[in-house]
């Protein structure tokens, strides 16, 4: 057997494909926040808040009202991304005609509101939410042992990450939408009923960052705190692949998840800072991100 | 014989006014420092203030004639806030002790400063052996475990069954490498041997890849030298992986009970552990759980459990000795044994370690658990002297 700088390569393929696992985490979430960004020109900074509140809802319909994972997957972004559309109705769209700033610190007012008030409810050690039955147990994949569910999470996001980039880049509804992003005017004066339009996409970009929420519950503990970390990576995610970009957002997330895999084989003391080291990079040598266009 | 009179009130006023005196700005302020919003806030938290109010009632709010304070403070987990918040206290709001302090570099910090200062420290939340160590102090006492004491119970429990070969995986900070260090010495010395060890950020949530890398290792033990959220998210993740079906043990050295609640009996069962409280050990600990679970609405940890010994113990002290004034109580708090319900006969060396007897616990399983936090069955009681590090060997300039 041969080792690459020390390293088995049935551990290196692994790690590979748990960086695979977490990068599809990664791009699922920042699908969300480009999404938001590209249509609405908001740095939504409550995103992290709600994927927890998105696994919170999971635990809650389980232990509260019995309804498993399954029922959870549609039930939790149906109520996360109406929460969305409240948010949105009620304060985001006064902002838009303000400097983006306000949009980002009104945003991460709110993240800080409901983190706290789960926080004061449920403490911070977290609930457990486990892994629904038609899921348990894994492959042997000669190399690694699998978890089934991981494998489904995989799939999942990669399902919902092309169906989104579909829509939005190959039918109608996503052309209005990216022409509305051009000029809202013109749109409107086709007939188009502009606000609705902007507050449907603020609520299905929550929404999926609910979906991610009860994707991650069976792994980690359901936890106020779960959304904190997670949300400046996935920040730095889309900061790299530009902007907006729905493509960059997704191709972004997988990479970075397989470069952070890599890295906590070979030096995984750096693991939390890699993502920020490539940030850095990108931004001094391509501002735009990887994907994004300068405007 | 009118002189002698005159004399005698004189004194008397004298040493009455002093006695009133004795007491620094006629208030004993305790400070409660903690995490109270990160991943150990619900094993010290609120909590431990909780704890040490409790004490304070025991006293009826008063000692040697002055009202007990209990004031609280975030340290957010961070060195800086711990040292800045701890001269604050001392300098301008006349903090008399500072208690719990969980997050090993965060003690560190404070007890730097309550030495230079010359105030009393109770450290009930960190583990760090350094603390008792060679960063000791004539005012610091740690009080509820260490991470000797830990590495003592779990490795001597696990290699004494066969389990020889570990691999650790570590929070990359002076907690996490000191737990390892003790765990591998403690190993190595019963003839075991270390396979490997990764570090880890603090408040990583994703293992996978940690524990596939332990998982390659072929160790018998993967030792988790890492708390709170870190400890309970490697422990589900461990389960999914099939780590602990494929053969290999896992070995929590540092689970609190509130982490075993979080984690659910079903992902926790079977995990051997070592704590210096447990709430349902005899009718006392019950009955002061009953107060605490009345406030917080929960069971204590061992860190919450040891503040309330902690505090109380301070303050029989400056009871005894009439004064704040920290190397007279000091001194009281070192001869005088420890008896409540948190131990019974337990003694502080020069060091400043409290010995006292812990308890190695095995994780019920959830047919065995008879009630909500009903957790774990008592395997063995470790006596104090095989618990903690002999004194003389812990490096600490005051031990002669």
């Amino acid at each position: 057997m041969f080792d690459l700088l020390g390293v088995p390569p049935q551990v290196l393929f692994g790690q590979l494909l748990l960086g695979l696992i977490n990068g599809s985490f990664y791009a699922l979430l920042s699908l969300g926040l480009a999404v938001i960004f590209g249509m609405l020109n908001v740095i939504n900074f409550a995103h992290g808040a709600l994927y927890m509140i998105g696994a919170f809802v999971a635990w809650l319909l389980l232990t509260k009202l019995g309804l498993g994972y399954w029922w959870a997957l549609g039930l939790s972004p149906l109520i996360v991304g109406l929460l969305g559309v409240v948010l949105e109705k009620t304060m985001l769209s006064r902002l838009y005609k303000l400097d983006h700033l306000y949009g980002l610190l009104l945003t991460f007012g709110l993240a800080l509101i409901m983190e706290g008030a789960f926080r004061h409810f449920y403490g911070v050690s977290g609930q457990p939410y486990p892994i629904p039955d038609a899921l348990k147990g894994g492959q042997n994949l000669g190399f690694m042992f699998l978890p089934n569910y991981r494998g489904w999470v995989v799939v999942a996001s990669l399902i919902v990450c092309f169906g989104t980039w579909f829509a939005i880049e190959r039918t109608r509804l996503g052309a209005y939408l990216r022409a509305a992003t051009e000029n809202p005017v013109l749109v409107q004066a086709f007939g188009i009923n502009v606000p609705v339009m902007i507050t449907a996409t603020y609520g299905f970009g929550v929404a999926l960052a609910g979906l991610a929420g009860v994707l991650a519950a069976p792994i980690y503990q359901v936890s106020p705190l779960m959304g904190t970390n997670l949300i400046i990576v996935v920040f730095a995610v889309v900061v790299i692949g530009g902007m907006g970009s729905i493509l960059g957002a997704i191709v972004t997330g997988l990479g970075l998840g397989l470069l952070e895999g890599l890295t906590k084989v070979f030096y995984p003391e750096a693991s939390n800072i890699v993502v920020f080291v490539v940030m850095a990079i990108v931004l001094l040598i391509k501002p735009a991100g990887l994907f994004g266009r300068e405007r | 014989m009118l002189k002698t009179l005159l004399c005698g009130t004189a004194l008397l006023a004298l040493t009455a006014g002093a006695a009133h005196a004795q007491v620094s700005n006629n208030v004993i302020k305790i400070g409660v420092m903690n995490d109270r919003s990160g991943i150990y806030a619900d094993l010290a938290g609120e909590g431990s203030a909780i704890a040490a109010r409790l004490a304070a009632e025991e006293f009826g709010g008063k000692v040697a004639g002055a009202p007990i304070e209990i004031v609280v403070a975030d340290h957010q987990n961070k060195a800086d806030i711990a040292a800045n918040t701890a001269r604050e206290w001392i300098d301008a709001g006349n903090v008399d002790v500072i208690a719990d302090v969980p997050n090993s570099a965060a003690a560190l910090a404070v007890q730097g400063i309550t030495k230079d200062k010359k105030r009393i420290f109770l450290m009930s939340g960190p583990g760090s052996t350094d603390l008792s160590g060679k960063s000791c102090s004539p005012y610091g006492f740690q009080w509820t475990y260490d991470n000797y004491a830990m590495a003592a119970g779990t490795a001597r429990a696990l290699v004494e069954q066969g389990k020889k070969n570990w691999y650790f995986i570590t929070a990359d900070y002076a907690f996490g490498h000191s737990l390892e260090d003790e765990t591998s010495k403690m190993v190595k010395q019963l003839d075991g041997k270390v396979a490997g060890n990764v570090r880890h950020p603090l408040g990583n949530a994703d293992f996978s890849s940690y524990l596939l890398q332990a998982q390659a290792s072929k160790a018998d033990v993967i030792g988790l030298a890492n708390a709170g959220g870190d400890a309970t998210n490697a422990v589900k993740q461990a389960s999914e992986f099939g780590i602990t079906q494929s053969g290999q043990s896992l070995a929590g050295l540092l689970l609190f009970i509130s982490d075993v609640n979080a984690l659910g009996l079903q992902a926790a069962q079977g995990l051997l552990l070592t704590t210096g409280f447990y709430w349902d050990t005899d009718e006392q600990t019950r009955e002061w759980t009953k107060k605490f679970e009345a406030k917080a609405g929960r069971k204590p940890t061992m860190v919450q459990a040891g503040v309330y010994s902690a505090v109380r113990h301070y303050l029989k002290a400056v009871e005894a000795v009439g004064s704040d004034d920290p190397d007279k109580v000091a001194a009281k708090m070192r001869e005088t044994k420890v008896e409540d319900m948190f131990t019974k006969n337990g003694k502080i060396a020069a060091n400043g370690r409290m010995f006292h007897d812990m308890y190695l616990a095995q994780v019920k399983t959830p047919a065995e658990s008879k009630a909500p936090w009903d957790y774990y069955k008592i395997v063995k009681t470790i006596p104090a002297e095989q618990a903690f590090l002999d004194p003389a060997k812990s490096g600490c300039p005051l031990v002669k």
